[in-house]
């Protein structure tokens, strides 16, 4: 097997909001078709890293960024490129579930599609999406039903779907099981094994056991400062740096 | 004094009962003054009880005290059509500066429009009323309605004499008074819509205004109708301002260009000077009207809200 190729490439990325700098000089990669897992105690960056890669950093008011992010080798924060643009390519799922409220289950799903101009029926992307977040057989026969009556786990399943529907070719996900129970939180983890074989997932988790079990390549961030980073087994096994090994083993944190 | 030290041990538990029928007693009062009010209009209008029927009454399309004629439709045809119209300039506008507001002005600017909103609820009507004489009529008779008449001639709402006086004036002094109302409350309502739904929208690759469509405004809405509601009870009930550009003739005529006359400007203007008992009557009658027409929408509005708040439709 080869190694895969890297589909973003972070070059001593800077984030500063306003006097503060919760990035500095971040430096890493992450290879395509694999899921990448962001970890690292509150406050350490984690979620700024991951908004930084679809711009979604720009809606705080005064967020400045330095450094580089190449996505398949252009710049994203290049003046030439649109964030609107950038957000269909990489989607993101939160923290909380967030379908849209007032609309079904069907309508979030296809709300990407109507977004983007894509007419016509809907209904066949619209399942297969739900069929890839392994939502469809619970959600079928409601589809016109609200969105916010499906459970908290069936939600967040919702939101992966809807993120999927504009064919991005990175998904990120910003601590996506925290407010989910066990079981809900299992649904999910399975999905994100399934969902790496088309998608380039980066997942920030402040849960180090699931870290281990879902990814690929493990990032420790500490303090704004990216610690180490590589193969997630050597990660939590072997790191290199003492302040992995105390974090990973629960010193701190 | 005695029943607080009567029981030392559980003071709070009888503060907390005080305290609870305190509250009872003002929430009470609401209804009783309520009641109290339609009673005392009710009892004025005894003089025309049996000589003319309710609903005779508001189909009346006469209204002649000196010849005991009393029909309250020209009044109730005035209010609505100055009030719509109010709604209908004010609640795109509203709307637009709410979202102005809270999802694009820089930070700077918030607290300046914020003011200049509020200043508009703050002129008191009179003042309103004179600016409509001296400014706005002038203004709708030289160039609004020309303009208007050139453009939408062909429709009944925009024909007839250009005076300035009349309904287009009135609802538009109305649509002003009310805009601070719908905008503030609308700026509030916009501002409680999670920004996780704007972020939702946004990386589904949605521009500012797309997010704003598709999650902000579908989230709003139950709550902007509630705006709308508060701005339409004070265009029902505005008074002065109405009275002082509308022209005050009791007449029901489909141009927007036309005198006509509403419920609470008549009762203003000819409360003094009614004689008879029957005129009293009938300006009682029409008080009761303009309340029952303010419960009716209301309800009619709740009821809007309730069914917005249910309906999960598409909206895209």
């Amino acid at each position: 097997m080869t190694a895969p190729a890297d589909k973003i490439a972070v070059e001593r990325l800077t984030a500063i909001f306003g006097k503060t700098e919760v990035l500095r000089s971040v430096t890493t990669s992450i290879p395509a078709m694999s899921v990448t897992a962001i970890i690292g105690p509150s406050g350490c960056g984690k979620s700024t890293f991951l908004r930084c890669l679809n711009r979604m950093h720009e809606l705080t008011p005064g967020a400045r960024v330095e450094g580089s992010i190449l996505l398949d080798g252009q710049d994203v924060q290049g003046r030439d490129v649109d964030p609107v643009h950038l957000r269909r390519r990489v989607g993101m799922v939160f923290q909380r579930p967030n379908p849209f409220p007032t609309m079904s289950v069907l309508d979030n799903v296809s709300s990407g599609l109507r977004l983007n101009g894509i007419k016509g029926d809907h209904q066949a992307t619209v399942e297969q999406c739900l069929r890839q977040a392994a939502l469809w057989d619970e959600v079928k026969d409601r589809l016109r039903a609200p969105a916010i009556s499906l459970s908290g786990g069936q939600q967040q399943r919702l939101c992966i779907a809807r993120a999927l529907a504009v064919a991005p070719e990175v998904l990120l996900m910003d601590e996506p099981t925290s407010a989910l129970d066990p079981i809900a939180t299992a649904k999910v983890e399975d999905l994100i094994h399934e969902l790496k074989a088309r998608y380039t997932i980066v997942i920030v988790t402040h849960n180090m056991q699931q870290a281990a079990r879902v990814s690929d390549q493990t990032a420790f961030l500490y303090m704004g400062e990216l610690v180490e980073v590589g193969a997630t087994e050597q990660i939590f096994t072997n790191p290199r740096e003492p302040r992995t090994e105390d974090y990973v083993t629960g010193k701190f944190g | 004094m005695d029943a607080l030290s009567a029981s030392p041990h559980r003071p709070r538990n009888l503060g907390d009962r005080l305290w609870g029928a305190g509250l009872v007693a003002l929430g009470g009062a609401v209804a009783v003054v309520a009641g109290v009010i339609v009673l005392a209009l009710g009892r004025l209008t005894t003089p025309l009880v049996g000589r003319v029927h309710l609903l005779e009454f508001i189909k009346g399309q006469d209204w002649d005290p000196v010849a005991s004629s009393f029909g309250a439709l020209p009044f109730i045809y005035g209010t609505l059509v100055t009030s719509l119209l109010a709604i209908a300039v004010a609640l795109p506008i509203s709307v637009g500066l709410a979202i102005f507001m809270v999802e694009i002005a820089p930070g700077r600017l918030r607290p300046v429009v914020s003011f200049l909103i509020e200043t508009l609820a703050a002129i008191p009507s009179v003042v309103y009323g004179l600016w409509g004489l001296f400014v706005l009529v002038p203004w709708l008779r030289e160039s609004v309605e020309p303009a208007l008449a050139g453009a939408f001639g062909f429709l009944p709402l925009f024909q007839g004499p250009q005076i300035g006086l009349g309904f287009l004036a009135a609802g538009l002094i109305l649509a002003v008074m009310i805009l601070p109302t719908i905008a503030s409350v609308t700026i509030e309502v916009l501002k409680t819509v999670p920004v996780t739904l704007r972020e939702a929208a946004l990386v589904l690759g949605a521009t500012r205004w797309e997010a704003i469509r598709l999650a902000v405004l579908p989230h709003a809405r139950a709550g902007m109708l509630g705006a709308t509601l508060l701005g339409l009870g004070r265009a029902l009930g505005e008074t002065m301002a109405v009275t002082m550009v509308i022209g005050n003739t009791p007449e029901i005529r489909t141009s927007l260009f036309a005198t006509g006359y509403t419920l609470p400007a008549v009762i203003a203007n000819e409360f003094a000077e009614a004689t008879s008992g029957e005129h009293v009557a009938a300006l009682a009658g029409l008080a009761l009207v303009l309340f029952g027409l303010s419960i009716l929408l209301n309800a009619v509005a709740r009821l809007l809200v309730q069914a917005v708040k249910a309906a999960t439709g598409s909206v895209g």
